[in-house]
């Protein structure tokens, strides 16, 4: 190698570095614990402020919710006694017993205690039609779907309301209550809700002027209302709309509301997947000849709704909180028992209803979070076939 | 659609029920037949049930009086009063509660919202559990949950709170202060009007000066002066013509000042917090839609942090903010009819409720307080859509 003239006057200067630094780790205070600090609590005085006020906060409300779930609550007993200060001489948070004692009414309602085995294989078949449709490396998954919308419903029917032919005494369902038929409704409304709401969104696209007025009036009209005001018109009219006779019985009422609500919420959502779909696509399935039903069954919705999954579960999601509101028409839904039983004079206490509502609210938060999740990680994995 | 083979050939015969014109005809004809049948046989079903039960129909009992008590009306009210009567005080009272939902909701959801942005650490998680953790749980719960769980959990009538500045808080309420308006209070009233119009009327003046010579003009400074300060100076000039009617503990009830009943308190928690936590999402993805180069491109044109804000971000979120944000300010409307678990007096328990009950005429009754929903609704994403085709992006 060769120097010229410049190159040797630099390599003489004694000030001159003539080897490279190795790299040097970042400042301590840039990394670790307190670089941390530094670029997410406390980075400007502003950011300083909002954090303290916000770790105050905080700090009154995890602990103050620890304490009362936790550490004052009251573990056992057999009565209100257990639950009240003055009793007890100290702080006193949840009252578990209550709960405990309450599990089965929360859970069945007033279903008939030797029959209730039927719920708990309702619940099991259920867990199973859920699980086998949700996991993608379940076997079969072809018949998931039908086992779900069809074989299920069926089978629940016959199981819950009963068959005298094969042995199960018929139970009205004025007796069922509590977690059951908050899944109930919720089922049905999302068993119901989607071919429906595929039927009215296809309507509403459709080139038949009547198809679409009477779709789009449908849609129109009942997201226009309240849901409770939905509920009270299946409750109270419905009745006068049909002969006397055939009078539905109030839960069936209610059910024939909430999947009214459901279908016309799922058209919207189903209609925007329809939309996302690119013409070439309807016109690409005329070209080889498919019919309409042809074309949408085998071409359009099953991109359209592949896109809306995580719509439909959002939708679902909806849905499963809104059956709390049956409760106003007089169904006895989870929540509603929990009403009748906050106010049972053997657990009448101040901490009994804030204890009803903690165990309904644990069950929602539970629920609707694990659903929330599901829609959030199936739209991670349909978002990977579209990275390139 | 129908297939026509030219060159020649005669076109290929199709049978008439196989013309796609002849079927959609049919289609629609039968499904006209099965909805008029169906609307039919409702109808004249009934007919024969309401007969049977001796239920009048028709809008007579409007005009009847209602014969209960409603426990906040913005109107008068008594229990004389026509059904009717009792309709509208139903009907302010829903709008009461939805339009001061609505304010609360925007603000705590704007603020959470950008604090879901932030990169302050803490801020950014505990509002992403605000929002997970009021979204994922029934809204009737939280209402339940506010009203008797909290609100009726408060101390009773003599040990009420007391609240400095002549409050009380009890299970029976907050019993606030009621300003009572002396003569010369009036003045305070044309002031703030002429405030209001000399702001806009200067605000105006400022954009055309500045769309002319580009010099900016203080118009938030003045406004401000305009809006609050002329009003105050004629206040204090006038010789502070308002008083306050203090409210005052009796043996079994409060009486004087203004009253919040639990109720209303409960339902506009409830709706707020609820609908805050949408409202924050709606702002978190609006903000995130304005793309960071925006805000490159204004940093090298020279404006600093503020300016960007609010003459680059902000503009163009809103045009995504604006359209979920109404909404769910409709949600929130809809929403209040959850009252009737609490015994709001809204528009669906007091009609839907006790006029329906004491009255049994569930057709005229529902079908009326569903057109108002569907009013509001309509009219709403009426305006809506004006709005969007106004500040929709133009295309070239």
């Amino acid at each position: 190698m060769t120097m010229s003239e410049g190159d040797l006057a630099v390599a003489q200067l004694k000030f001159v570095r003539q080897t490279t630094l190795e790299q040097q780790p970042p400042p301590k205070s840039m990394t670790g614990a307190i670089g941390w600090l530094r670029e997410n609590l406390i980075s400007t005085p502003f950011n300083v402020v909002l954090t303290i006020l916000i770790a105050l906060f905080l700090l009154w409300l995890i602990p103050g919710i620890v304490k009362f779930l936790l550490i004052d609550a009251v573990w056992t007993g057999a009565d209100r006694d257990a639950c009240r200060e003055i009793v007890q001489n100290r702080p006193i948070g949840a009252c578990w017993p209550f709960a405990w004692e309450r599990l089965s009414y929360f859970t069945y309602g007033s279903y008939p205690i030797p029959q209730r085995w039927r719920v708990d294989v309702f619940f099991a078949m259920l867990a199973i039609g859920v699980v086998w449709i949700l996991s993608l490396k379940a076997p079969r998954r072809d018949l998931a779907a039908y086992y779900c919308f069809i074989v299920l419903p069926i089978c629940s029917f016959i199981l819950l309301s009963g068959f005298e032919a094969i042995g199960l005494p018929h139970v009205d369902t004025v007796l069922w209550g509590g977690v059951l038929v908050t899944i109930v409704v919720s089922a049905v409304g999302i068993v119901v809700s989607l071919p429906i709401g595929i039927l009215l969104a296809l309507g509403r696209k459709s080139d038949m002027p009547t198809v679409k007025l009477f779709s789009v009036l449908f849609i129109e009209f009942v997201r226009g209302v309240p849901l409770v005001t939905v509920l009270f018109m299946a409750s109270v009219m419905l009745p006068l709309f049909v002969p006397e006779q055939y009078s539905p019985d109030k839960l069936l009422r209610a059910l024939i509301g909430i999947a009214m609500f459901a279908s016309a919420y799922m058209a919207e959502v189903v209609r925007a997947g329809l939309q996302a779909i690119p013409k070439g696509q309807f016109e690409g399935a005329m070209a080889v000849g498919l019919g309409y039903w042809q074309m949408m069954r085998l071409i359009i919705l099953p991109q359209a709704l592949k896109i809306t999954i995580p719509n439909i579960v959002n939708t679902y999601i909806g849905l499963f909180k809104d059956t709390t509101l049956v409760f106003i028409v007089g169904i006895f839904d989870l929540l509603h028992t929990i009403e009748v039983s906050r106010l049972d004079p053997k657990w009448a206490t101040p901490v009994t209803s804030t204890t009803g509502y903690a165990v309904a609210g644990i069950f929602y938060l539970v629920f609707c979070y694990a659903m929330s999740r599901y829609a959030r990680a199936t739209e991670a994995r349909l978002a990977k076939s579209d990275r390139r | 659609m129908s297939i026509d083979l030219r060159a020649g050939s005669p076109p290929a015969r199709v049978p008439f029920y196989n013309d796609p014109k002849v079927r959609s005809i049919a289609y629609q004809v039968a499904l006209c037949a099965v909805i008029g049948f169906l609307v039919w046989g409702a109808a004249s079903n009934a007919i024969d049930n309401l007969r049977k039960a001796n239920i009048a129909s028709g809008f007579g009992f409007w005009e009847q009086t209602a014969g209960f008590d409603i426990s906040q009306s913005m109107i008068s009210y008594t229990n004389q009063s026509t059904y009717g009567r009792a309709f509208w005080v139903g009907l302010l009272n829903t709008l009461l509660v939805a339009a001061i939902g609505i304010v609360f909701a925007t603000i705590i959801g704007f603020i959470v919202g950008i604090a879901r942005l932030s990169k302050n650490w803490l801020v950014n998680k505990a509002a992403s559990g605000y929002v997970e953790i009021i979204r994922n749980i029934p809204l009737l719960l939280q209402l339940l949950f506010w009203y008797n769980a909290v609100l009726k959990a408060l101390p009773d009538l003599r040990d009420s709170v007391k609240i400095p500045g002549g409050a009380f808080l009890n299970n029976r309420g907050l019993f606030m202060p009621e300003p009572v308006a002396q003569s010369g209070f009036q003045f305070v009233l044309i002031a703030l009007a002429a405030g209001i119009i000399g702001s806009i009327v200067y605000y105006r003046w400022a954009k055309k000066r500045q769309d002319k010579t580009g010099q900016q003009a203080p118009v938030f400074l003045v406004s401000l002066g305009l809006i609050v300060g002329v009003p105050l100076a004629v206040f204090f000039a006038a010789g502070l013509p308002l008083t306050f009617s203090y409210p005052e503990a009796g043996r079994f009830n409060m009486s004087g000042g203004i009253e919040v009943l639990p109720e209303f308190a409960a339902l506009l928690f409830g709706l707020s917090i609820y609908t805050a936590a949408f409202i924050a999402e709606v702002v978190r993805a609006g903000i995130r839609a304005v793309s960071h180069g925006q805000t490159e491109a204004s940093y090298s044109l020279g404006l600093r942090s503020p300016p960007t804000l609010r003459l680059i971000v902000v503009p163009q979120a809103m045009r995504v903010i604006i359209p979920p944000l109404t909404s769910q300010y409709l949600n929130l409307t809809k929403n209040s009819t959850l009252a009737v678990a609490i015994g709001y007096p809204d528009l669906v328990q007091i009609f839907t409720g006790t006029v329906l009950n004491q009255t049994g005429q569930a057709v005229e009754v529902v079908a009326i307080t569903m057109a108002v929903y569907l009013t509001i609704s309509l009219t709403t994403s009426l305006f809506m859509n004006i709005y969007n085709s106004r500040i929709a992006l133009v295309e070239r």
